[in-house]
């Protein structure tokens, strides 16, 4: 169990390190305009080249590599080149209102997702008509399309909710919520359909697997027989189906953010990258790469706590 | 439409590869798919869809009124009028006119998507998949890297690198997502990559490109195309995100720029964020419904070929009944006047089918079972004998019908003549506790994910009512009596640690864990090895014995039948052919059909002799003699 978690943490790390050095290989094409890109058209010669050697840009790449993983490996992911704000302290502040809304999210998603995709499996019928349709319609729409139109018709025309939000602590807690409510509303709608759909066709699969029969034949409930048994085998793909709507996730979250001007860190991946802010754009690549990581992690952990034929291999 | 959303909602995953796509029947398939999309309404509509929208990108040079940059400052954000027909945004450009070249923007950079993940994909799918090998595991470690990489942050970082490039973001998302199409080439590969046909074209000295290209091809042709319309539906939804965010060309006009703008001006003129959303959503839902479209079209080509060998079957169905007019009829139990365990009554049981018609899998049954007796039901596979067994424990499919007949136990209707489906309200009461069953294949009759313990006490602690602890106890001691030698080793064991033999032994001590009166045994012995048949025969024998149950033994096998059985019923094509006591089935047969597999089964021996001697070898068995003690 240890053995394993080290195991996949240490090939984890061997990912982030294969995406650092990748990202950063890529960033080096755009730091020839850094200098002129901060200062301005007016600067001499001479001051963009004060400029570079501040920003270490006069280096050689290897060496600029090694000096940002040095700092990383200490926790120091270096200063943004456009607000000399650190790159640690920013990500800090906005990682709470970006995670709130993900989590918030993926919770709901699979909680809904479930509900409908095993009311869809066992019910067939209209529900099950309603939740193909609405896989169709969710897979139709992107989900920024959805938080676009949620927030003209909701927020904009009507007045029902805030159309932008800014969270601070002292808002107080019905003003948070009903901040956050339309985002996360955008964030899992196309979640929920994908996800119903998934869960529907894995519950599907099990309830035509011999043992659910033997179940029923030794008198068990068809509630028990459907939450303990069939949810529980079929919870291994519903696993995988979040666990990809999560990393889709924490890309979409950029947009919604910057639709209902959330201080997540969309605002600030997005100037970043308008900017080739290369110290900034590496902080966000790493931290979401690393959740990525551990939510694989966690999926995997899950999965064998639920197959004990995986938990023995 | 109802149809269409009710088989695609059959496979789960657009990636699933579709079967029955052989390469000898190749192009025969696909005219016949294209057939059958025409067909389809859905299809129609998206294919309409989607050449329109081709045609108004292809032409947008010649459609469109005005240069996609084109701006009239003195008319800002006007609403529809003769010369701008859906008006004008914040600078004064015309929307149909970015509309169109906005189209042409935005679906060839998401052709481009597709055609950069196909180039990458397709063959190093065919390659992994082939070869395997080094490669594969190689492809396999990047392909979870690119996978476990957010789509939209990783085109951030390219913006960040290389500027606001429609073609270079929609490049960089191909290579990002060609996993998707090397996951399905390489599964689709291996799946073929052994059958007979491509054995036989390697043998026959085909080289290895040409059976790629010729074999392997041709079942990977549909779901790449399946695929290709979800991917370009993916791509259309983050490059547009992705202009969205104000990270695009702003020289060039596409969808999600269009978005952008209009969202600017959301307070003022909303009308501008409907047009270029509308235009996405409808050419992503048309290549949404095109994938379905061709999924459908796949699988009823599937369906098709299954009802024509249906059709055989009941062609064959019609001559057997056709001679069997000439046959004796057999005197049916009457409904009603005596007291017995179990009585099927003319029962019939059906699957309604596409067309409407009902295709009946059990016709005019009739039988009954006593306490302490092992009643045999015989015949070939497809003969109906295992559903109408699951008609007695109400375990049906939930699409079968019974049409006809009754079903009653221990006196009381549990399908009342007239009844469409089995009383489950009745049945759920006497499941477990009274009615039992012992399934054919052991390992797939436990849940893998609860230990044997779990599955054996929880039945009793629910039908029985009593306490986890004593429930605990009883299974030990079943377990013991099933002849298992370390009880509490294998009640700690999950499914997939025992062996076949032992997994039956404990579905067998499930089933008798209740006692219950009847035991509804379904092939209990088919999937086990030889020796282990034997024991588990001796078991069942030695059970009903002890307990004094009634037994349904299901087998296709007459030695079972000599070994075990009082009375049997033999049948085929869901009709009962014959039926008495085993001595006089096996010694004088009267019908034909029962003759037939006699003769096959017992191989040639003499049915009486078989019956002594396993009867004798039955009571030497140690097993045996170990549980009567």
């Amino acid at each position: 169990m240890i053995t394993f978690i080290l195991k996949r943490l240490g090939s984890g790390l061997v990912v982030l390190f294969a995406v650092s050095i990748l990202v950063f290989s890529l960033l080096y094409v755009s730091s020839g305009s850094i200098a002129r890109n901060i200062l301005g058209d007016q600067a001499t010669p001479d001051q963009l080249a004060v400029k570079e050697a501040e920003l270490g840009l006069d280096q050689p790449i290897i060496t600029r590599y090694f000096s940002w993983l040095t700092g990383a490996l200490q926790g120091d992911l270096g200063t943004s080149w456009f607000t000399s704000e650190p790159v640690s302290s920013a990500l800090a502040t906005r990682i709470p209102v970006t995670m709130t809304m993900v989590i918030a999210a993926m919770v709901l998603i699979s909680i809904i997702a479930t509900l409908i995709g095993v009311a869809a499996a066992v019910k067939r019928g209209w529900v099950d008509r309603v939740v193909q349709i609405g896989a169709i319609i969710g897979d139709s729409v992107p989900g920024f399309v959805i938080g676009i139109i949620l927030v003209t018709i909701l927020a904009i025309q009507m007045g029902v909710f805030p159309a932008t939000s800014t969270i601070s602590p002292g808002v107080g807690a019905d003003a948070w919520v009903l901040s956050l409510t339309l985002p996360v509303i955008a964030l899992l709608i196309n979640g929920v359909t994908g996800g119903a759909q998934q869960i529907r066709s894995a519950v599907i699969k099990q309830l035509e697997r011999d043992y659910v029969r033997t179940l029923r034949s030794r008198g068990i409930g068809e509630r028990e027989v459907l939450f303990k048994h069939v949810l529980r085998s079929a919870a291994p793909a519903g696993l995988t189906v979040l666990s990809l709507q999560l990393i889709g996730m924490l890309g979409g979250v950029v947009i919604i953010e910057q639709i209902f001007a959330l201080p997540g860190m969309g605002p600030l991946a997005v100037a970043a990258t308008s900017q080739s802010d290369q110290p900034v754009v590496m902080g966000v690549v790493m931290y979401t790469v690393a959740v990525v990581i551990v939510v694989n992690l966690i999926v995997d952990l899950l999965n064998g706590w639920l197959n004990p034929k995986v938990r023995a291999s | 439409m109802t149809e269409s959303v009710e088989t695609s909602a059959l496979t789960p995953a657009p990636g699933t590869p579709a079967p029955g796509t052989s390469g000898q029947t190749g192009t025969v398939v696909r005219s016949t798919v294209l057939k059958r999309l025409f067909k389809n309404p859905m299809g129609i509509i998206a294919i309409a869809i989607l050449l329109t929208m081709a045609v108004m990108a292809i032409f947008a040079d010649v459609l469109a009124p005005f240069d996609e940059n084109f701006a009239n400052i003195s008319k800002t954000l006007a609403a529809p009028d003769a010369v701008n027909i859906l008006g004008t945004d914040s600078s004064g450009r015309d929307v149909w006119s970015r509309l169109l070249f906005g189209a042409q923007l935005t679906l060839s950079s998401a052709l481009l998507c597709a055609a950069v993940a196909i180039a990458i994909g397709l063959p190093a799918g065919l390659v992994a998949g082939y070869y395997a090998g080094k490669f594969e595991a190689v492809s396999n470690w990047v392909v979870s890297i690119l996978m476990s990489l957010p789509g939209l942050i990783v085109l951030l970082t390219i913006r960040a690198a290389f500027g606001p490039s429609v073609w270079i973001a929609m490049i960089a998302f191909g290579v990002l997502i060609s996993p998707s199409y090397f996951r399905l080439t390489r599964s689709a590969v291996q799946s073929v990559r052994n059958e007979l046909y491509v054995d036989a074209a390697r043998v026959s000295g085909l080289s290895d490109l040409s059976i790629i290209t010729r074999h392997i091809f041709s079942v990977v042709r549909a779901p790449i195309i399946i695929q290709t319309a979800a991917i370009a539906g993916v791509a259309i939804a983050i490059q547009s995100g992705l202009e969205f965010l104000g990270l695009g060309d702003p020289a060039k006009a596409t969808w999600g720029v269009m978005l952008s703008e209009g969202f600017k001006n959301v307070y003022l003129t909303p009308t501008l964020l409907f047009w270029p959303a509308f235009a996405m959503a409808l050419t992503i839902g048309a290549l949404v419904l095109l994938g379905n479209a061709i999924r459908d079209a796949l699988e009823d080509g599937e369906k098709i070929k299954h009802r024509r060998q249906k059709a055989h079957q009941a062609e064959d169905a019609a001559t057997a009944s056709a001679t069997k007019s000439a046959r004796k009829t057999i005197a049916a139990v009457e409904a009603g006047t005596e007291h017995h365990l179990v009585k099927v009554t003319n029962l019939g049981v059906g699957y309604p089918q596409a067309d409407g018609t009902i295709k009946k899998v059990v016709d005019d049954v009739s039988f009954h079972v006593d306490r302490g007796e092992i009643l045999g039901i015989v015949g070939e596979s497809g003969s109906g004998k295992s559903q109408t067994a699951f008609s007695i424990l109400g375990l049906l499919p939930d699409t079968a019908r019974i049409v006809g007949g009754a079903i009653q136990f221990d006196g009381n209707y549990t399908v009342a003549p007239g009844d469409e489906k089995v009383s489950q309200e009745r049945l759920s009461k006497l499941r477990g506790k009274r009615i039992s069953y012992i399934p054919q294949e052991p390992m797939s009759n436990l849940d893998p994910a609860f230990t044997i313990g779990y599955q054996l006490v929880t039945p009793m602690v629910r039908v029985l009512g009593i306490s986890k602890a004593e429930a605990t106890t009883r299974a030990m001691k079943l377990l013991s009596d099933v002849g298992i030698v370390s009880p509490d080793r294998t009640f700690r064991a999950y499914p997939h640690e025992v062996s076949g033999g032992m997994a039956q032994r404990v579905l067998i001590a499930g089933a008798i864990s209740c006692e219950p009166d009847l035991i509804i045994a379904d092939e209990p012995t088919t999937a086990l090895d030889v020796t282990v048949q034997a024991d588990v025969l001796d078991l069942i024998r030695d059970l009903q014995r002890r307990l004094g149950v009634g037994v349904i033994l299901v087998t296709h096998n007459f030695g079972v039948v000599a070994d075990l059985c009082d009375r049997v019923v033999v049948m085929q094509n869901g009709r009962l052919v014959e039926e008495g006591p085993v001595r006089e089935i096996l010694r004088e047969p009267k019908e034909r059909y029962t003759q037939t597999l006699l003769a096959s089964m017992l191989e040639g021996k003499e049915p009486m002799s078989m019956l002594v001697s396993a009867a004798a070898s039955a009571t030497a068995s140690p097993t045996a003699k170990e549980n009567v003690l």
